[in-house]
Parts: structure tokens; sequence; C-alpha cells
């Protein structure tokens, strides 16, 4: 027992910032109608939030994977201003108030906006209030975090495996399939984990972009903020399960996983 | 042990108290008024009359009654409460947290928010129902959305809205945008807003929505809750709620 002990009021201090930890959710423990748990849960408005946000959480994990590691990968390899200028971008959704993001989304992808406007006018397509509007605000805001946790991975790996692999003539293709991505499954992992939790609990983006209809864009965020004035034991057990979700994260990937980032 | 425990819990306590000092004297001289969304562009109006006339400050928090409703339930602080509809009004009374009986001061209709121009030549509200129209709605439990479905079932009307707004100004807000093709809100929300036209509803199907006032008893400032509501009643009140398209009492 070496190290120097930490000072009562530090610890005072301390203590003070885990209680402000615990006490909101001890309020929705204490709080929610334990005895009606199962028939809220079982409401079927409550599922359908719950299904909805399941597939569009899912959806956007896929997309941010699909997406994010080649970008994560591209982002490794390049120096200077532009991966400055790249890193910036893709960290922007990071500090981005959602609700901003929701607004930009409208001027990018609505149907008067840079590329919604185009896409109207030649297919009639149009993004806003869908199930794929939600998925994007989700994938905007969540893919960040994948990207960041790729990257790292990427940054701690040892280039020697790669070189090994072109000496032995591998192509680009088969290096980034039989070498680089084996090796960055656990960034992946956790990356991909932090980018579904993220996008589980998307709100501002979500009901800005794509607005509020229970079974189309009324995740569960929005279901508990809808919830919450008319049926307050609905809103506390949606809640619960977002919470539930949280600490399984949590635990499921304790310091290992974090610790990659 | 007993030590470590003792500190936070003290300092919690501190916190505590302050916290409720705050909210019987919140700021010196001014008070807060909670008010239903659809209210902003008279109630700024009002604000600043109260300024210049009495030297009253007044801040305003606007969104969907129902959300204010919520957090006067869980003890936000305020002064007066201006509801969109009698119902939370009563649901706050029967809460006891009103100072004093609730006073309608201005009546609201309902009307079709559409683009400028009206390019999908929207008339009457059976024309809603029409496939591939683009429309808005508020949500059930806020009053504007409670409203609509009355006209709607009045008229005999059935949409199929691409989304429910949690507040009435989030429907006026996708119609100016162009991302919905119409939405029901108030006359009073077309008449301020300038970015959208509006398609008048008949009577026979329209609704009156009745705009309760009052006092709230966790009132920081009782006299300048009064004088508030008493200018919003008042001839000058009275004259810039209509100008901002309600119908006065």
């Amino acid at each position: 027992m070496s190290q120097t002990r930490v000072p009562a009021a530090l610890i005072a201090l301390a203590g003070l910032g885990l209680l402000f930890f615990l006490l909101p959710p001890a309020g929705l423990i204490v709080r929610a109608p334990w005895n009606q748990a199962v028939g809220a849960i079982t409401a079927p408005e409550t599922a359908t939030a719950l299904e909805l946000s399941l597939f569009c959480s899912l959806a956007a994990t896929a997309i941010a994977l699909v997406l994010g590691i080649p970008l994560a990968l591209v982002l490794s390899r390049t120096t200077g201003n532009l991966r400055r200028l790249m890193r910036a971008l893709t960290t922007l959704p990071m500090v981005l108030p959602p609700v901003v993001g929701g607004v930009a989304l409208l001027f990018a992808f609505g149907r008067r906006g840079l590329v919604g406007s185009l896409l109207y006018q030649a297919f009639g397509i149009q993004i806003p209030f869908t199930t794929a509007a939600a998925v994007m605000a989700e994938t905007f805001v969540a893919m960040p975090f994948l990207v960041i946790a790729v990257e790292g991975g990427l940054r701690s790996l040892d280039p020697r495996y790669e070189e090994a692999a072109r000496a032995l003539g591998a192509r680009g293709w088969m290096v980034f399939a039989r070498v680089t991505l084996p090796l960055l499954r656990p960034a992946i992992f956790s990356g991909a984990v932090l980018c579904w939790a993220r996008a589980l609990g998307e709100f501002g983006a979500t009901i800005t972009f794509a607005g509020s209809l229970p079974g189309r864009t009324q995740t569960v965020p929005i279901a508990v903020y809808v919830a919450l004035e008319t049926n307050p034991d609905s809103a506390i057990v949606l809640s619960l399960i977002l919470l539930a979700v949280s600490l399984a994260i949590l635990v499921g990937m304790r310091d290992r996983w974090l610790g990659a980032l | 042990m007993v030590r470590r425990l003792l500190v936070p819990t003290m300092l919690l306590a501190l916190t505590g108290c302050g916290g409720q000092a705050s909210a019987s004297h919140p700021t010196s001289g001014g008070i807060i008024v909670f008010a239903a969304a659809s209210l902003q562009p008279a109630f700024d109006n009002v604000a600043s009359q109260l300024v210049q006339k009495q030297a009253l400050k007044t801040s305003f928090s606007y969104a969907g009654t129902q959300t204010l409703t919520g957090q006067l339930m869980q003890g936000a602080p305020a002064d007066v409460f201006a509801s969109a509809d009698t119902a939370h009004m009563t649901t706050l009374q029967s809460a006891g947290l009103l100072a004093g009986p609730a006073k309608i001061f201005a009546h609201n209709r309902l009307e079709i928010a559409v683009a400028r121009g009206n390019p999908k030549h929207i008339q009457t509200l059976a024309d809603l129902s029409r496939a591939g129209l683009v429309v808005v709605l508020a949500d059930p439990s806020v009053p504007a959305g409670k409203y609509a479905q009355q006209a709607l079932s009045t008229a005999h009307a059935t949409v199929h809205p691409a989304s429910l707004e949690l507040q009435v100004t989030g429907v006026l807000t996708k119609v100016a945008l162009g991302e919905a093709d119409a939405g029901i809100v108030y006359v009073s929300d077309i008449e301020t807003s300038g970015q959208v036209d509006g398609v008048t509803i008949p009577d026979t199907q329209n609704v009156i929505a009745d705009y309760p006032i009052a006092a709230l008893k966790t009132a920081s400032d009782a006299a300048g809750a009064q004088a508030f509501i008493d200018f919003v009643l008042s001839p000058d009140g009275q004259a810039i709620l209509q100008a901002a398209g309600f119908q006065r009492v």
C-alpha cells in the first residue's frame, strides 16, 4: 500500500459525483410499476416501439459497418491536412447537437434539400417521415463511434502482418479480408456495440428528420418522451428496458473493450 | 466511514436547500410563464408591452400544453400557465397547483396549413385523405392533435398522417419546410407564420379551442403573475391576441 492517500475532500467530491450518477437510475427503479411491468412490456404500443427501435438500430449498425470500416481504413492510411479534414468531418456528429444533425439532414435529404430535391423530382422518393429516415438519422449520429474505434484498432495494428501477406503474393483485397479484418475483430466488435447503443438511444436527430409515428418512426426514446405525459408507467418501463440494455453492454464489454478506445 | 458518507449527504442537503430557495425567489423582478406553443407570437408581443408599460419582465417556456403540464406536475417552478385546452388546466387544478380559478382568455380555430399557393389544391378536410398526400398532424396527446381528430371525425375523413408532432408548431414547420403537403394547425399559427397558406375549415366541422390562463401556487411573484393575467384579459391584451389570429373572449 505505497499509494498516496487521496485527500478526504476529494473522496467526498468523488462520492458526490458517484451519487449524481446513481440517483437517476435509482429513481427509475423505485418509481417503476413493477406489478404492471409485464403488462406494460407486452402492451402493443411498447412492443411496436421496441420492435422498431431494434430494427432501426441494427440497420444503422449494419450500414455503419459497411461504410465505417473502409472509412476508418482510409483515415488510418492518410496523412496531413486531408486526414485532419476527414477526421473532423467524421467526428462532427459526435459533438454536434443531435437536433442540429436532424435539421442538417432535412436540408440535405428533405424534399427541398440538396440531394433530396433531386431524388424527389427524378424518382418521387421522399425520405423524411419514413423508417429509412430514422435509420439514416441513427447512422449519422452513431457511425462515428464505430469509425473511431476501428481507426484506433488499425493504428495499433502491427503492419508486419500485412507486409508479410503482401510478400507472399496476396493482393490488396485479399490482405484486407484475410489479414486486416480478422486482426481488427476486437475493435470492430467494440465499435459496433457502442455504435448500436448510441443508435438505440438516438432521439433528437430522429424526431427532427423522421418525425414521430408509431410503428414507422417512433423509436423507444421518442415513445418514452410521448408517453411521459400521457402514460408515465409505460415511459418508466421503456426507460428501464433501455437502462438494462445499456448496463448489459457495459458489463459485457468490461474494461477490455472500452480500453480499446 | 461515517465521515465519508456524511460529507456528501450534507452537501446534498445544502444543494437541496439551494434549489428550493431559488424556486421561491428565482430572479429579481421577473415572472416565468409556461405557455402553449401556439401562443408564442401573441405572448412575445404581450411581454414587450408589459416591459414598456409596467416594467414587468417575462420569460417564457413555450411547448406543447401536455409537455408543460407534465413539467408542472413534476414541480417545475412557474408563475403563470396558459394552456391550449381546458383538460390540461383541469389536471393541474385537481393536483392543487393553481393559485386561483382559471379564466378563458382566448379562442382559436383550426385551419389546414398548405404550401404557398396551395399547389396540391386542397379544399376540404376530406381532401387530406387523398392518396400520396403527405399530411402531418399533432399527436393526440397535444391539444391541437386532439382537436384535429375531432374535426376529422366530424368531416368523416380518415387521414394516415406521416408524423404525429409533439407540438403544433412542429406541424407548421414541416409544412413551411415543404416536407409535408398539409397539416392541421390553428388559424393563429397560419396568421403569424407568413410561410404557409391556410385553407378554411367550415364552422360545421371546425373545433373551437378554449385557452385558459391561471396563476400557479408555486408563483414566486404573485403580483407579477396577476399583472400578466390582467393584461392578457385587458382590451390591450385582447387586441394583441386578435392581431395574432385568436378570437377575443
